[in-house]
């Protein structure tokens, strides 16, 4: 008996307040996502094949783009890890049956799925012409989309995603096993906690925003119009208020994952684990202080300006920690080259990358020629893809025998990894050049003289998608195929591997006592045998 | 074009304008501190995946135990290199905010999508900027609808256009050529459409091409007439009893603080005269701003 085979009919699953089963509900709808996004990517890289563009209308490819990056940030990227492994894993982590509160679990399953039909309907009905940042006064007053029902659906799943910090906050805070003390705690939680807070923090700010910009567009009450006394310049700085932190909202997990599958695959300790951890609170707090680095060129004041850019260097530095300290414990480790490892690796130099491009856009004058560039583009999705999605499948596979009861083929999964890695670059490395010799973003049509970097993103795209669906495939494959997986297939020290696969619904037979730190592997005589 | 004048056509390796070059080697050294990160982390990383995979028996004895000064040594050296990085951009960019004095103004207005743009002495252009070589130009920028952006990528600067205020970009081109000029700000459906060709030409070229172009008059002559039409004079040149101030006292003033000042007198305390909000247009509140500028005698 097990979570999976505890009752068989739908109403079983629809209203369950097992954390596990939401998990799952959850994996269902933001892989739904992640396919509807990329879809809309695949199109948009298809068109420039041409610098003409190939097929799309002016008006097609606006509201593509527009699409893809709603639905990629806020019914994937913000959600994906919190939601799906962290709904999973982390009660199983601090040894608890569940969240703080399941009710509240499951109604923030259906908030987040009303607010992405509100999304999705008004992506069908003819979609938005704004840009996923929904710049004011272009979105307020000479948009001619259906924003008032997409920005209504972010609004609704904003409410999924302050219930879900909450939970993670409170279940964190109060239902940890006996003798599981905070510096014992595994550092995937670390990273979901300073996520939450995040969560709870900004939310409420781009709720605020989203109703001011529905207001305007519905009424023109004119908090955004210059020409009634309103200001454009307030409405960007309430919306990078709740994005930048949701930026690291989406990043912060999968450096938490990274930690778990770096330790698990070298069979070593967390290097500096206390600095790691409360690198990622430090992340949290300064990465509230940063959103003006978005409007360096916008018209803010030069006083402004200097301020934030020192601000972002600043909160790069926890970020820089975490990577060194990935490789002090791979030092001296016994390094297995599993799948989630493999997309650890990727993650690394990836995230490095992502990194080390955005110290270009936080120097004042590097930015004034960067920014609005595709070279944002592609640091975004060194960070977002490169970085989040990898930790994502690496996670995903990981934790897989846990959530599923099976193992996943190991080398279809490798094939996948390595794939992904290659497609990602020949993707979105052209779009850094691209930047750099000052191709816009948001172009539907450009100069010739851009049109074989183009090229050679679009195909890195074809490689990236077909890479995208094998794990898809052979996921699939794998849960009614795949081996059975035992307890801890992965020898891994986490209290989640100490209870079977898949977990009976109460998670454990008995609460287990801690009495240790998170990262114990057997000592070096016996893993030198083994 | 004089000759030994290089042409250069569309996107330049290396900047073209005096900031842009100082920007080109900010991006190097950017670019050489991320290439010796980078050659760092996969190095190591992978020498230690081979180093210390499963099956090898390379030496794994006294790991390290004390991690505290290891973790303040990496710390502290990134925070020094970041710390220089950002005072250099940042002296770059004060430089890139003040415009010199003898910047010769330009206006422009951004609607969707093209970009208008008028010279002082009263020539206009659509999607296109006649400059000439060596010589600092400021453009003084506003936009008729959303927020555009005009970026010039051959001299590595950009400013948002937004509605409502006036935002000035500077710069002093080096080499002759023609170079593209997008709007990067997203700005509706034609967004990609929205741009055009800037010609950097020298200075004779420049002056020759300015006469060969119809010319309305004077841009302050221009604003002169809509003065009058709005009937400016009636308080300004002291025939009432209103106690404006003769405008060449302000004309020193910044082009954004004589727009605001036209739009929104109540600003300055100046409760008895109108606001123009609404009733004067983007084009003719620049001939307006340049004819106020031009009562302080001997331009900028």
């Amino acid at each position: 008996m097990n979570y999976l085979t505890n009752g068989w009919t739908i109403r079983s699953w629809l209203l369950t307040v097992d954390h596990k089963r939401i998990a799952l509900l959850y994996i269902g709808a933001i892989t739904l996502f992640f396919f509807l996004g990329g879809a809309a990517a695949a199109l948009i890289r298809l068109h420039l094949l041409t610098p003409a563009g190939a097929f799309l209308s002016a008006e097609a490819y606006n509201r593509m783009m527009t699409m893809h990056g709603v639905i990629m940030v806020w019914f994937f990227l913000v959600p994906a890890i919190p939601v799906t492994m962290g709904n999973f894993i982390v009660p199983l982590m601090i040894g608890a049956r569940d969240l703080a509160f399941p009710r509240l679990n499951l109604i923030s399953w259906y908030l987040f799925m009303t607010g992405g039909l509100f999304a999705l309907y008004g992506m069908i009905a003819g979609g938005v012409d704004t840009g996923w940042t929904f710049y004011a006064p272009l979105s307020t007053a000479f948009s001619h989309g259906h924003l008032v029902a997409v920005a209504l659906g972010i609004f609704i799943s904003g409410f999924s995603s302050i219930a879900t910090g909450l939970n993670f906050v409170v279940t964190i805070h109060r239902l940890r096993a006996p003798g599981l003390t905070w510096f014992r705690l595994p550092l995937f939680i670390w990273s979901l906690y300073a996520t939450s807070l995040m969560l709870l923090l900004a939310t409420p700010v781009l709720a605020m925003t989203l109703i001011l910009l529905v207001l305007e567009n519905l009424f023109h009450i004119g908090v955004f119009d210059p020409t009634i006394g309103g200001d454009p310049l307030l409405f960007q700085h309430l919306f990078w208020f709740y994005s930048h932190p949701a930026v690291y909202v989406m990043i912060l997990p999968g450096l938490g994952v990274i930690s778990e599958l770096v330790s698990a695959y070298s069979k070593k300790a967390v290097f500096g684990y206390k600095v790691v951890a409360c690198s990622s609170i430090a992340i949290a707090v300064v990465g509230f202080f940063v959103w003006g680095h978005h409007m360096f060129v916008a018209g803010q004041s030069l006083y402004t300006s200097l301020l934030f850019s020192i601000l972002s260097f600043l909160v790069s530095v926890p970020s820089a920690i975490k990577v060194f300290n990935w490789l002090g414990t791979m030092h001296k480790g016994w390094i297995r080259f599993d799948a989630p490892m493999l997309y650890a690796f990727g993650f690394i130099g990836l995230f490095t990358m992502g990194g080390l491009t955005g110290l270009f856009l936080a120097t004042l004058a590097a930015d004034v020629h960067l920014t609005q560039t595709y070279f944002v583009v592609a640091h975004f999705h060194y960070i977002m893809v490169g970085g989040m999605v990898s930790a994502y499948f690496g996670g995903l596979h990981y934790w897989w025998p846990k959530i599923t009861g099976r193992l996943y083929p190991e080398m279809w999964a490798r094939v996948a990894a390595i794939l992904i890695f290659f497609g990602f670059n020949l993707t979105f490395f052209p779009q850094f050049i691209l930047g750099y010799f000052g191709m816009p973003r948001r172009y539907y049509a450009y100069p010739p003289e851009f049109q074989i970097l183009n090229i050679l993103s679009s195909a890195g795209a074809s490689i990236l998608a077909l890479a995208y669906l094998l794990p898809f495939g052979y996921l699939t494959w794998s849960l009614f195929r795949g081996a059975r997986a035992p307890a801890n297939p992965w020898g891994s020290p986490g209290l989640e591997w100490t209870t079977q696969s898949p977990p009976i619904t109460e998670n454990f037979e008995e609460i287990p006592v801690v009495t240790e730190g998170p990262y114990v592997y057997p000592p070096p005589e016996v893993l030198s045998h083994g | 074009m004089p000759a030994g004048t290089r042409i250069v056509t569309g996107f330049p390796y290396t900047a073209v304008s005096i900031t842009g070059t100082e920007t080109d080697h900010l991006l190097w050294a950017l670019l050489a501190v991320s290439f010796a990160v980078m050659v760092l982390v996969v190095g190591l990383l992978l020498l230690y995946a081979i180093r210390y995979r499963e099956a090898s028996r390379a030496d794994r004895g006294n790991p390290e135990g004390k991690s505290w000064a290891i973790e303040i040594s990496w710390t502290s050296a990134t925070l020094v290199v970041f710390f220089g990085l950002f005072l250099w951009g940042a002296d770059l960019f004060v430089r890139l905010d003040g415009v010199p004095d003898n910047a010769i103004p330009i206006y422009v207005v951004g609607k969707q999508w093209m970009w208008k743009v008028e010279h002082p002495d009263g020539q206009r252009e659509i999607n296109a900027l006649h400059v000439p070589l060596g010589h600092p130009i400021e453009l003084i920028m506003t936009s008729e609808d959303v927020i555009h952006d005009f970026a010039i990528p051959a001299l590595r600067i950009k400013h948002d256009v937004v509605p409502g205020r006036y935002d000035t970009l500077w710069f002093q081109a080096t080499e002759a050529g023609e170079y593209h000029l997008f709007c990067t700000q997203f700005c509706g459906t034609d967004h990609a459409a929205m741009g055009g060709m800037v010609t950097v030409m020298s200075e004779p070229d420049y002056t020759a091409w300015l006469s060969a172009q119809p010319n309305e008059g004077n841009l302050a002559a221009l604003g002169r007439a809509v003065y009058l039409h709005n009937g400016c004079d009636g308080c300004h040149e002291g025939r009432g009893t209103s106690g404006a101030p003769p405008l060449a006292e302000v004309a020193g003033r910044e082009e954004s603080w004589l727009r605001d000042s036209i739009l929104h007198p109540e600003r300055r305390g100046a409760v008895r005269m109108p606001s123009f909000e609404g009733r004067i247009g983007e084009e003719d509140l620049a001939k307006l701003v340049a004819y106020v500028k031009s009562l302080g005698g001997g331009g900028r």
